[in-house]
């Protein structure tokens, strides 16, 4: 049986109270309630401070460049389909240096998991404005308050109707790794918009803010309904849902995929009786 | 000995059909036994403007591309004046007899397109007709391949084709046009046709490539587009990324995870990948990059060649790490060096680059199909830690060369950092750890040396004149050293078909003893000349530079040597 204990006890480099402890508890208690030992599971990041999350839990790591965990972690996936795979990163990361890559996984629909961390704010380059700052937001970069509008990450993933699509707090660890769990069984790309506070640099969205403003979607939200969930996503200022905002049946990518490429790659040897087939056929 | 090449340029606007005139008769001449380089010269549009297809065929080994133009096939009523100029002594001049008198000159054989071809798309098979009656090139071997591309459309469509190119060559016999067939061909063994870009797809397939991620762009995409075509049934998987930065992310990803991965691509889409190149040396994971050139800076000549990203690709990526860069100079060379740069990529688990260009991409050649049975093993990581302990990904080793896990078999995890890491993959800002594992990784470059593919001479080591050249220079510099000594020069040819790393001792002595040596290469700088410079100090006198979009020749060489560095 895996056990919490599995995935290790680590030294951090984060800031005491910051709000990636808690992911970090609710990241592992969805493994371990989904039965997965570390080494079934990948995890992928970027850069930042979020990124950093896989070296504080025992599992394979590929921890690559900033705003690059989605490229990497598709190429994982296609590679070695047994694996799961979860990308984490910042927001930064995700949906700034990273976003050309967002847009093509929505539409490519691997089978992973994107965890961004979203503290609408950079932590580890020190409190400059991120996709998610709220405009007009003051930071040491942007004196005169952040001056463009904030990327809505719920919102463009329900448009390319990504099959499943969930924002999760922080403070609700319980919660939290309940939608950590339900992303990890879908089939396609999910993604995980975590609300964490940056205690170090974000002074408007504080964990106080965030507890204020969040709650529980109920049974009424119904996430296969487009008009509801685009509504839901929508939603994001003096009431903040958490939870599944949306979700569909999309195949996966690969279907596409030739049959002999349906397996491990890694076992993979060329058969050289049919691309001595191939080579003949350019005579 | 006189050249008894024929140097078949076939003119006109893209969309026209000249490819496919191309394509069937350099099949043909393969067929036949005959030798071919292709040279494709197409402009960056899909529809107008002037392409041109040359076939230069002789029934002796050539290799590279010829100036003179002995047939001309004028498709549209530019080429002629375009062309005019290059036309040899003995040259013949099809035209379509619609375009009058502008389009032709004295050597004109005015064509009736319009008689033979019930309809236009037709004209590609009298212009074939006429080509083999020129050429007196048995029908036989244009009618197969005729009933080999249309028997998926219906005897109809076979028979009507035909028809066309038969009656073309029957009107060409009764124009007693004085052009000197070509020589008998002497070559009867088995042979395939292959273009640059083809070969590496199939080298890459052959050396266990079964992972290509790529963004279009031209000249590299025809590797991708070879491996979709082909590799279905090896099970190759191809996916075309959003942009660049994610193709080269996305194989490495999938390198990490055990796919044997390849990313082809041209300058401008290479200059994206560097950061990943950077993170393919840092986490040890093994990528294999195509790199087709073309000129630059930027989008340069979109569809000409040039040599020019040598630095590009020597210097790609931040910080210090071994790479290797081959650079094939024929088709043959295009398939072995790359599954040699697969084994190279994986054996040391970094980044390795075949560097070709448009020229070589384009050039359909006649070759021996490969022995595949004959090829060496390739490197490929284990899938189990049989040593005591906890697996390190970096463990510290004398060869700088870690046993290499892929995640996913067995207990063991693989950790990867593009951070200083610790041998365990994790995290460090330990200095000392920081100068142990920059070691590691550096330590690396003894056995690339030690594996490195020598330059190739040609010819006497005493020569008066050295030509040293690398990648698909190799063809015109070859020619230019057997046209010189038929002209009593002695002359020695060099070639590079790895560019990195040098070992000095394999050619620093010719170099140093040669009475000339010349540099001939495809850029403007002499790139290979300054990194052999700065590797041993050694300084070519004699530059024989082009850059203006077209593949070197032996006539280009020769009119230049001489000259100084510009
Ligand atoms: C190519 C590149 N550009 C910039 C950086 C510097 N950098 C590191 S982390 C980061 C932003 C991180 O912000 P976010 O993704 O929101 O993560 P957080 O630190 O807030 O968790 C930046 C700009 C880098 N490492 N690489
Ligand atoms: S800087 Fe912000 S995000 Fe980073 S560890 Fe500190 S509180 Fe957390």
């Amino acid at each position: 049986m895996v056990t919490v204990a599995d995935y290790g006890d680590f030294e951090t480099a984060w800031c005491p109270g910051c709000g990636n402890f808690s992911i970090r508890k609710a990241v592992i208690k969805a493994l371990v309630s989904l039965g997965l030992s570390p080494h079934e599971v990948l995890f992928v990041s970027g850069i930042g401070q979020a990124a950093k999350a896989p070296h504080y839990l025992r599992a394979n790591v590929f921890n690559g460049l900033h705003g690059r965990s989605l490229p990497p972690a598709q190429g994982a996936k296609l590679a070695n389909p047994g694996l799961t795979v979860i990308a984490e990163s910042g927001d930064g990361c995700s949906y700034g240096e990273g976003g050309n890559h967002f847009l093509a996984a929505l539409r490519r629909n691997v089978d992973l998991t994107l965890l961004a961390h979203d503290n609408q704010i950079y932590g580890l380059t020190k409190g400059q404005a991120s996709p998610t700052t709220m405009e007009g937001q003051v930071t040491k970069a942007q004196p005169m308050g952040a001056p463009s509008m904030p990327f809505n990450p719920m919102a463009v993933a329900v448009a390319m109707r990504a099959g499943f699509v969930a924002r999760g707090f922080s403070g609700d660890i319980e919660h939290l790794s309940g939608l950590i769990e339900r992303a990890v069984r879908h089939k396609g790309f999910s993604l995980v918009d975590i609300l964490q506070p940056c205690v170090s640099f974000n002074k408007v969205n504080t964990f106080a803010w965030y507890k204020e403003r969040v709650y529980r979607l109920g049974d009424d939200h119904d996430p296969r309904d487009f008009g509801a969930a685009m509504e839901k996503a929508m939603e994001f200022g003096e009431r903040i849902p958490i939870g599944v905002i949306y979700e569909n049946d999309r195949p996966p990518f690969g279907g596409r995929l030739p049959e002999a490429a349906r397996g491990p790659l890694a076992l993979h040897r060329p058969d050289m009786a049919v691309l001595d087939g191939i080579l003949a056929a350019y005579a | 000995m006189p050249d008894i090449s024929v140097n078949i340029l076939i003119g006109g606007e893209a969309g026209q059909g000249l490819v496919t005139v191309g394509d069937f008769l350099a099949k043909a001449l393969v067929r036949a036994g005959y030798e071919i380089v292709v040279t494709q010269d197409y402009m960056s549009r899909i529809r107008g403007g002037h392409n041109t297809y040359a076939v230069r065929v002789s029934p002796d080994p050539v290799f590279a591309p010829r100036e003179g133009v002995d047939i001309l096939v004028a498709l549209d009523a530019a080429s002629y004046p375009l062309h005019r100029d290059q036309l040899s002594e003995r040259a013949v001049v099809l035209v379509d007899e619609a375009l009058g008198e502008a389009a032709a000159g004295p050597r004109t054989l005015l064509v009736p397109f319009k008689a033979l071809c019930p309809k236009p798309i037709f004209e590609n098979m009298a212009a074939l007709g006429v080509l083999c009656s020129l050429l007196c090139l048995d029908a036989a071997w244009i009618e197969k391949i005729i009933h080999d591309t249309f028997a998926k459309k219906g005897e109809e469509m076979v028979a009507a084709n035909r028809k066309v190119f038969a009656d073309a060559m029957a009107w060409t016999a009764e124009q007693q046009v004085s052009f000197t067939c070509i020589a008998p061909a002497v070559n009867t063994g088995k042979r395939i046709m292959l273009n640059g870009n083809e070969a590496i797809a199939l080298g890459a397939m052959a050396a266990g490539v079964n992972f290509c991620s790529f963004y279009p762009m031209t000249p590299g995409t025809s590797v991708a587009l070879t491996l979709a075509a082909k590799g279905q049934k090896m099970g190759v998987v191809v996916e075309q990324a959003e942009d660049e930065i994610a193709a080269v992310n996305m194989a490495i990803g999938a390198s990490f995870t055990g796919a044997t991965a390849l990313v082809p691509t041209s300058g401008g889409g290479f200059a994206l990948m560097v950061e990943g190149i950077s993170l393919s040396g840092m986490i040890e994971t093994p990528v294999v990059v195509v790199v087709a050139m073309r000129p630059g800076p930027a989008t340069g000549l979109p569809t000409r060649t040039e040599q020019a990203d040598l630095n590009l690709v020597l210097y790609a990526g931040h910080g210090e790490f071994p790479r290797a860069i081959f650079a094939p100079g024929t088709v043959e060379q295009c398939f072995h060096l790359t599954h040699a740069a697969v084994h190279i990529a994986e054996k040391y688990q970094s980044p390795v680059f075949v560097l070709t260009d448009q020229f070589l991409a384009d050039s359909y050649r006649g070759v021996v199909p490969f022995d595949l049975a004959a090829l060496p093993a390739v490197a490929r990581p284990g899938t189990a830690h049989d040593g005591p302990g906890v697996y390190e990904r970096y463990a510290v080793t004398d060869s700088g060369v870690s046993p290499r896990l892929i995640p996913g078999f067995g207990d063991s995890l693989v950790v990867a950092d593009s951070d200083e890491h610790t041998a365990d993959g994790h995290i460090t800002e330990d200095l000392g750890v920081r100068v142990t594992m920059q070691d590691k990784r550096s330590r690396k470059m003894a056995g690339l040396l030690a594996d490195a593919v020598p330059p190739e001479l040609h010819g006497d080591p005493s020569s008066d004149v050295l030509l040293a050249c690398w990648g698909t220079t190799r063809g015109a510099a070859l020619e230019a050293a057997a046209l010189l000594r038929e002209s009593g020069t002695s002359c020695a040819v060099l070639h590079f078909s790895q560019v990195y790393p040098l070992v000095p001792g394999q050619f620093l002595p010719l170099l140093e003893k040669a009475p000339r040596a010349v540099m001939v290469e495809g850029n403007s700088t002499g790139q290979l000349a300054r990194l052999i410079r700065q590797e041993t100090g050694f300084v070519f006198a004699h530059h024989i530079l082009r850059y203006d979009g077209l593949p070197l020749t032996a006539r280009y060489i020769l009119d230049r040597l001489g000259s100084k560095r510009p």
